[in-house]
């Protein structure tokens, strides 16, 4: 293996958590995406309007500032609620029970980890960039399959899942490969709010070793080859998905 | 909920915004003078120089723009021979390194977007004005540069905004941009909420006026 001033163990480690993290918020934002997609096509007002101002306001402000919301904002505010809820019972059950020990009935601090953090703010973001490229794919399927498939007694499950998820998958595929890419170097920023990933890491060694430019580029490195197998693998899923097209 | 802190504290996040602001404008401009060349000299024949330019634009669009700061703001200390040259002046300014870091950032983006305009320039629109015997310079004013402007503007805008969203990471190496500036109001108040809620209705007033300004732009081209 490679040398890294005795730092290569824990690096691959934190190369290893990028991925984690990375693919994690992956499969969040491609849930959330779908999700968002189908309010945004679906009849409710009400959805469409949920729809349409997540996937907006997400757009609208930096993935760093969101993170940092989340991380820091989203614990102080759980628990204040849990801390508001906790008296709330407290002083009702007394009420009842005179004799009622106040007991925290939810925990007294919830500390939420930088892991799932990360993870919830960049699938959250993800998912109102993947809520497009769904809509986009869903849009571009053809109306007579779906027709067919009600023709054949086929319910709204089946019909979603056995027609129009495969067939709008080979639509959404290159932006959802574009999105990956992009989310892919976003989770460098889980560095930020304290997650040992290999960006952390990195500044860690390099402060004890003095060189930052060795260790940021071995990072960049690592990011490269994750951005060209990504590549690779979505230049042949293209091609898979793209045979019975022609 | 404590908004009347940031009432107090506006001037924070005002300068954050001009920070922000030139920077990013700063950036995009020079990016746009590296993009230009770039992306009409990565279709060159000639591997010496369509190879180092592939290089940068894959290096600079496959890593993290946080790396490439933190490669250029921290890593740069490592040399001995820069720390002792008259670049160590500009290198030890962290605006200047995030400047850099952003500059050559967005114009290898662009550069992406120069190079599949004029890939996919329609050659009739060339063929047709040669036919009507314009100069090689009338083309480029009349046919090449209006046409390929349009076809790049949508992929233009959105460039701008990622680089309004790429620069929060400014206010992680001490710089006071709109997200440096709510991390001091955080640091002083303890108000993560509302600190980075004002940061956020910020960048999206940014976000949305570009989006605004670049719709009317697209607009009127299409009255033509």
């Amino acid at each position: 293996m490679f040398a890294l001033y005795g730092y290569q163990e824990i690096f691959l480690e934190g190369a290893w958590l990028t991925l984690q993290v990375a693919l994690l918020s992956l499969v969040l934002s491609v849930a959330l995406g779908l999700l968002a997609a189908l309010a945004k096509l679906s009849h409710s007002t009400i959805l469409k309007t949920i729809a349409t101002l997540y996937t907006t306001i997400i757009r609208g402000i930096p993935d760093l500032i969101l993170m940092l919301l989340i991380f820091f904002g989203g614990q102080l505010l759980i628990n204040d609620m849990s801390y508001t809820l906790n008296e709330w019972l407290n002083e009702t059950i007394t009420g009842y029970y005179p004799t009622h020990e106040w007991t925290a009935y939810l925990p007294e601090y919830i500390d939420i980890s930088p892991y799932f953090a990360g993870i919830i703010t960049i699938g959250f973001i993800f998912g109102a960039y993947m809520a497009e490229t769904f809509r986009g794919a869903i849009l571009s399927v053809d109306k007579g399959q779906l027709e067919a498939a009600t023709a054949y007694g086929m319910n709204k499950y089946k019909r979603f899942f056995r027609v129009m998820f495969p067939q709008m998958m080979r639509h959404a595929l290159p932006g959802l490969g574009n999105n990956w890419l992009v989310l892919l170097k976003t989770t460098a920023l889980v560095s930020i709010i304290g997650l040992q990933d290999m960006v952390k890491i990195a500044g860690d060694a390099s402060g004890s070793t003095q060189k930052p430019f060795t260790f940021y580029l071995v990072v960049a490195l690592v990011f490269l080859f994750y951005t060209a197998v990504s590549t690779s693998v979505l230049k042949w899923a293209e091609r898979k998905y793209s045979i019975q097209t022609r | 909920m404590d908004f009347s802190i940031i009432l107090n504290e506006y001037q924070f996040y005002l300068d954050g915004l001009w920070t922000t602001t030139w920077l990013v404008a700063l950036s995009l401009l020079i990016g746009l003078v590296i993009a230009l060349p770039a992306g009409v000299l990565r279709s060159h024949p000639n591997w010496l120089i369509k190879g180092p330019i592939w290089a940068y634009m894959y290096f600079f669009r496959g890593t993290p723009l946080l790396v490439q700061l933190f490669l250029i703001y921290y890593g740069v200390a490592q040399f001995d021979s820069l720390r002792e040259s008259w670049l160590w002046y500009y290198f030890q300014e962290a605006w200047f390194c995030a400047l850099l870091a952003f500059s050559l950032n967005t114009g290898a983006y662009t550069a992406e977007i120069v190079r599949g305009v004029i890939s996919t320039m329609p050659k009739g629109e060339l063929e047709a004005a040669k036919a009507y015997g314009m100069s090689r310079l009338q083309i480029l004013r009349r046919i090449t540069l209006p046409n390929s402007l349009r076809r790049a503007l949508p992929a233009y805008s959105n460039e701008i905004i990622f680089m309004i969203h790429g620069s929060a990471i400014a206010g992680v190496v001490t710089i006071v941009d709109i997200t440096g500036a709510a991390r001091v109001v955080n640091a002083r108040y303890y108000a993560p909420f509302e600190a980075y809620l004002a940061a956020g209705v910020l960048y999206m007033c940014l976000t949305f006026s570009v989006i605004y300004l670049f719709k009317l732009w697209e607009k009127s081209y299409q009255h033509q």
